[in-house]
């Protein structure tokens, strides 16, 4: 029989979204002095949400000012249990106004509401949590020299996990006695702008978090800026070489976290089903808008076949749709440009050869929508098997020997992230010994947690966020 | 033997016909090879994949379509050793008309009994559609020769029992001697007529999905026509990821070897949102042909009366107390 699910959004009415917001400096919201407004959109329904402020060079040295003032005066000097008091208090609010940020999230980024509910605002949380906890123990987590805060940290973050990106640049800076300006990214810039709300409500001194929105101009000032004493920047490999050249030289300490092109690379006596629900987890979770997704397939000949065939036919059960819907899986694509992007390099992994094939589902007609993707006779010498797609679009290859799939899995400029799945332990750290990847996930993928570290390796940038070494990027 | 259910593309031609299933079962050793040669089950994953699915959020008229059809697939279940010929005929009463304030209400598919009941059962049913089930083989242990458990199932099918559940030999299964096994399932297959069959794995006894997993193949290639979680007397009985495990063993067989095999849960269901978080995985597991009642049941007692109050709540919009339901 068929068993339709009735829509179940939840609902917008917790969610007070201003008309305009400004930049948020010194502990208040203000006006921009020489920046100017834009607008931030619904990806699912292209609806207008606010103007937000684009921060200018005055306000970017404003902001920073203001960081420095807060570091000399308060941060700085705090001992470390009184600082993991506002640390933990944050937590706690966060957890408090979860479904607010859960479904601000999901509006102005377009992920599902599921994830951002299940995923992206507890995971967000737990890092204030867990660095909450090192505040007052940064002696113990780098062995054999008395840690000091490096000053100000100048942090730019991307689009795909707003909150939880806040998180990971703010929790362990702020537990380790920096103060920051954050630039959250011009398509999603309102949890940024709710989360400095929750800073007023934790009565988080004025100027510790300082928060401005803006586009790449905004970002620009803010890194370049002399009164930054250390860069931490999630994005694009492209911006991030960027923002290399431009601090070298500068006494900056920088941390980057790049794009990826991460191998899923399935043995043939791997658990099948689970291994299936890995690899839609890995390219299809958030919309396959994640630096670390598992977005080529490496699978041994001999379960190819099957593989593909149990894939497609779980894919036929992906619901995509509107992303506040409680039942979807897959939301909308964060804005037109990277639409555009998703759909420049699916034609040309066409054009070069590779077959494509989409599960029948039907896309809303407004909003940035692309259906879920698999690519199958893709080549290592493919774009779509070098470049990263950041969408829900996944290239399958195949190997035949273990070292073959090392060879194949390492052959990229990236090395973020890797999966292997096989029912064999020993082969697990074989492969994990050799894969050159910041995070080896062993039968999963995109799994996180605050005290694992995560970062890259060559073009997926320097650095490592979580865990103790996450603490090390902001203390010298 | 190839590795072949790790071979056996979906939704396409069978790789396994049925007359080459008797290859697989003919020695220990090649039943062996093959049911080690399936594909291992991932517990974190597989209890991360249905702990997924329980966050489906069903609604309105999905929830209304979930509670009829949760109602129609319900195995009304007594097994008590105080059970009398006045317990089941009130549980058959019921069975055919579950609110009997409401005729909408659909009957549930079957009752279950033990096997000297079933003539009680089977009087009290009459005509109304409603089957009678039997549980049978030395009932929950199945630790009884080959001829008891045979005389067991030919008493109940004797008696008019149209589907029999039976226990598999969980001892046997542990130590590896899977034939064993196997022939106890073909003997009651046989004595069972035009009976459905039912085998009960105990997961509860099996202890791991990988077993679970096999047990499933094993009691499929020997003939079942569905398999069944638990007999309700051993904890954990039927867990969401129990259940997932053995939707993917039916929906992987089918495409194997062309049969359609049914699945059902039995034990510790006993919620109306445990009943739908069930229908829900059938749905996006083995897919929405075996949400039907020959091929997904639920095995209950007092799921039913959590069913018609939710059920009742959606039309009035508000609960009912339990004297409003009445008790079995």
């Amino acid at each position: 029989m068929k068993f339709e699910y009735a829509p179940a959004p939840e609902s917008r009415a917790i969610v007070d979204i201003k008309s305009s917001y400004g930049l948020f400096v010194g502990g208040e919201f203000v006006d921009p002095v020489d920046g100017h407004r834009f607008k931030t959109v619904n990806p699912a329904t292209e609806e207008v949400l606010a103007e937000v402020s684009a921060a200018g060079p005055r306000d970017v040295d404003a902001a920073v000012q203001a960081a420095r003032g807060a570091y000399t005066r308060t941060w700085q000097r705090m001992r470390g249990a009184e600082r993991a008091k506002y640390l933990y208090r944050i937590a706690r609010i966060m957890q408090e106004r979860a479904r607010e940020l859960a479904v601000l999230e999901s509006i102005d980024n377009g992920k599902p509401i599921r994830e951002s509910r299940d995923v992206d605002v507890p995971l967000a949380a737990a890092h204030f949590f867990y660095y909450a906890g090192w505040a007052d123990k940064l002696g113990y987590a780098l062995s054999g020299r008395e840690p000091r805060p490096l000053g100000v940290a100048g942090q730019v973050i991307p689009w795909n996990f707003p909150l939880l990106m806040l998180a990971w640049k703010v929790a362990p800076a702020l537990a380790a006695g920096n103060t920051v300006v954050l630039k959250p990214a011009e398509t999603t810039p309102l949890s940024a702008l709710l989360f400095a709300e929750i800073c007023q409500q934790a009565d988080l001194p004025p100027g510790v978090v300082n928060i401005i929105t803006g586009a790449g101009d905004t970002g620009r000032a803010l890194v370049e800026h002399d009164g930054v004493d250390k860069v931490a920047f999630t994005g694009s490999t492209e911006v991030g070489k960027q923002i290399a050249r431009s601090v070298a030289g500068s006494g900056k300490k920088v941390t980057l976290e790049l794009g990826g092109k991460a191998a899923n690379v399935v043995f043939d006596d791997a658990p099948i089903d689970q291994a299936v629900e890995g690899i839609v987890d890995g390219i299809f979770f958030n919309q396959g808008h994640v630096c670390c997704a598992g977005s080529r397939l490496l699978v041994q000949e001999s379960v190819a076949e099957d593989v593909l065939s149990r894939l497609k036919y779980r894919l036929t059960t992906l619901r995509v749709g509107d992303p506040l819907d409680k039942n979807t899986d897959v939301g909308a694509i964060n804005s037109a440009a990277q639409l555009e992007r998703i759909r420049e390099l699916s034609a040309v992994g066409e054009a070069e050869g590779a077959q494509r094939w989409s599960p029948p589902c039907e896309l809303p007609e407004r909003g940035y929508w692309f259906p879920p993707t698999v690519f199958t006779g893709v080549s290592q010498a493919h774009r779509i098997a070098r470049e990263e797609i950041f969408g829900p679009v996944l290239s399958v290859l195949t190997f035949r020997t273990p070292a073959e799939a090392v060879d194949k899995a390492n052959n990229s400029p990236y090395g973020l992230s890797a999966g292997v799945w096989t029912d064999k332990g020993s082969r697990i750290l074989w492969m994990a010994q050799r894969l050159r990847a910041g995070v080896v996930w062993a039968n999963t993928f995109n799994r996180f947690d605050p005290g694992s570290p995560f970062g890259g390796y060559q073009e997926s940038g320097y650095g490592r966020e979580g865990g103790r070494h996450g603490l090390e990027a902001y203390l010298q | 033997m190839p590795h072949y259910a790790g071979a056996v593309p979906l939704l396409t031609e069978p790789t396994l016909p049925l007359d080459r299933v008797t290859d697989v079962v003919s020695t220990d050793a090649s039943l062996r090879r093959f049911l080690h040669g399936l594909p291992g089950v991932d517990q974190v994953g597989a209890e991360a994949r249905a702990a997924m699915l329980s966050t489906r959020s069903i609604k309105t008229a999905a929830k209304q379509f979930a509670i009829d059809l949760a109602i129609s697939i319900i195995d009304l279940t007594t097994l008590e050793g105080q059970d009398t010929p006045g317990k089941v005929r009130t549980l058959c009463a019921k069975a055919q008309r579950p609110d009997p304030s409401d005729a909408s209400v659909p009957a549930v598919a079957a009752v279950c009994v033990y096997p000297d009941l079933v003539a009680v059962a089977k009087a009290a049913t009459g005509p109304s559609g409603v089957k009678v089930a039997s549980v049978a083989t030395a009932f929950p242990s199945g630790r009884a020769s080959r001829a008891v458990k045979l005389a067991d199932t030919a008493d109940a099918v004797a008696a008019g029992a149209d589907e029999i559940d039976m226990v598999i030999d969980r001892g046997a299964f542990l130590v590896g001697r899977y034939r064993a096994v196997l022939e106890d399932i073909v003997a009651v297959k046989q004595a069972c007529g035009t009976a459905r069959l039912k085998v009960i794995l105990e997961v509860g006894e099996l202890a791991t999905y990988d077993n679970v997993r096999r047990a499933s193949w094993l009691a499929m290639l020997a003939g079942a026509d569905f398999i069944k979680t638990s007999t309700g007397k051993v904890q954990p009985a039927a867990t969401l990821p129990v259940t997932q495990v053995m939707l993917e063993a039916v929906r992987d067989f089918r495409a194997a070897t062309g049969r359609m095999v049914g699945v059902k849960p039995a034990g510790g269901i006993r919620t109306a949102k445990d009943a739908i978080r069930h229908l829900v995985l059938v749905n996006e597991t083995a897919g929405e042909e075996w949400l039907d009642p020959r091929w997904f049941r639920i095995g209950a007692s007092t799921l039913l009366n959590d069913l018609l109050m939710q059920r009742q709540r959606m039309t009035t919009g508000r609960y009912a107390g339990p004297d409003y339901f009445t008790v079995d």
